[in-house]
């Protein structure tokens, strides 16, 4: 399985991504640079955490606008499955893959720390290796990570099965607990907490390690 | 020409900032305070001088970029 990086300059956790992509697929990803306006076709694209443009504007912003954002929305519509997390959920609400958008933590705190999550659909590639668990434990680390979105969206995103993970406690004012939403087609998921700093004991727990296999189990 | 836009949040979104802003004008003494919304402010300097020109331009650009209608409304005022 080919995966990519896209990395943006304020970017934080696209390493801690590509450990965690080649730790679990057994390949290096690509890092690809915000400028490049085209890569090698991948199975599989990542947008990792940070905070890309120094958050100017809004979270997501000025990324979502990158010269390589029009490659990578490109190929997420064509169905590459696509994972943003924290920063990268940020960057595709901003870019409308995703519904929604996150806004600052409704108790205005930086919130890090390990957090319990609901598997809400556990059907998805990005979450079937969850199946029969009902909570897996990711660490989460955002001031911007409270989902909103009008109550029509937020009903269709649950009557549909799109959200895919929830807070076990709130966190952050999200509206009805969300933490991860796939898009329409289930190939896109964006999320706040880090699975990717959840793949080893040496790191507290390898409760992350579902997601990656997950995926990798359905593009193989 | 000039354009003053302003970014507000939509009604019926959160604004913790707002509410925090509103709590500590509340503590410094400052009563009378019913509530407090926080937004943005941005100037642009335009060549255009067709103001419907302009007014249509600045529209997209708020749209595309400077206000996210999801979560926000924009107001434009040229000058």
């Amino acid at each position: 399985m080919k995966s990519a990086v896209i990395v943006f300059p304020g970017s934080n956790c696209d390493r801690d991504m590509a450990v965690a992509i080649e730790k679990i697929t057994g390949v290096k990803p690509l890092m690809v640079w915000h400028q490049d306006t085209d890569f090698e076709a991948v199975d599989f694209i990542a947008l990792p955490g940070g905070f890309s443009y120094g958050d100017y504007l809004r979270c997501g912003a000025m990324s979502a606008r990158a010269n390589v954002m029009k490659e990578v929305i490109k190929r997420a519509n064509d169905g590459v499955p696509t994972l943003g997390v924290c920063n990268g959920f940020q960057v595709l609400t901003e870019t409308g893959l995703l519904p929604g958008a996150l806004m600052r933590n409704a108790n205005l705190h930086f919130v890090c720390k390990d957090v319990s999550l609901n598997i809400a659909n556990s059907a998805s590639m990005f979450t079937s290796d969850y199946s029969g668990q009902s909570a897996i434990t990711i660490p989460v680390a955002h001031h911007d990570g409270n989902y909103f979105a009008d109550a029509e969206t937020l009903d269709q995103l649950e009557g549909e099965g799109r959200v895919a993970f929830t807070y076990g406690t709130d966190i952050n004012g999200s509206q009805r607990g969300i933490a991860g939403i796939l898009n329409a087609k289930g190939t896109i998921l964006g999320m706040m907490p880090h699975p990717e700093r959840m793949i080893g004991s040496e790191l507290g727990g390898t409760d992350g390690c579902g997601l990656f296999t997950s995926v990798m189990n359905a593009v193989s | 020409m000039l354009a003053k836009i302003h970014v507000t949040l939509k009604n019926g979104v959160l604004d913790p900032q707002g509410k925090a802003i509103e709590h500590a004008l509340s503590n410094m003494g400052f009563d009378g305070v019913d509530a407090a919304r926080q937004g943005k402010y941005f100037e642009l300097d335009l060549a255009e001088t067709d103001r419907e020109k302009a007014m249509k331009n600045i529209e997209a650009m708020c749209r595309k970029l400077i206000a996210n209608t999801v979560i926000e409304n924009y107001s434009i005022e040229l000058e």
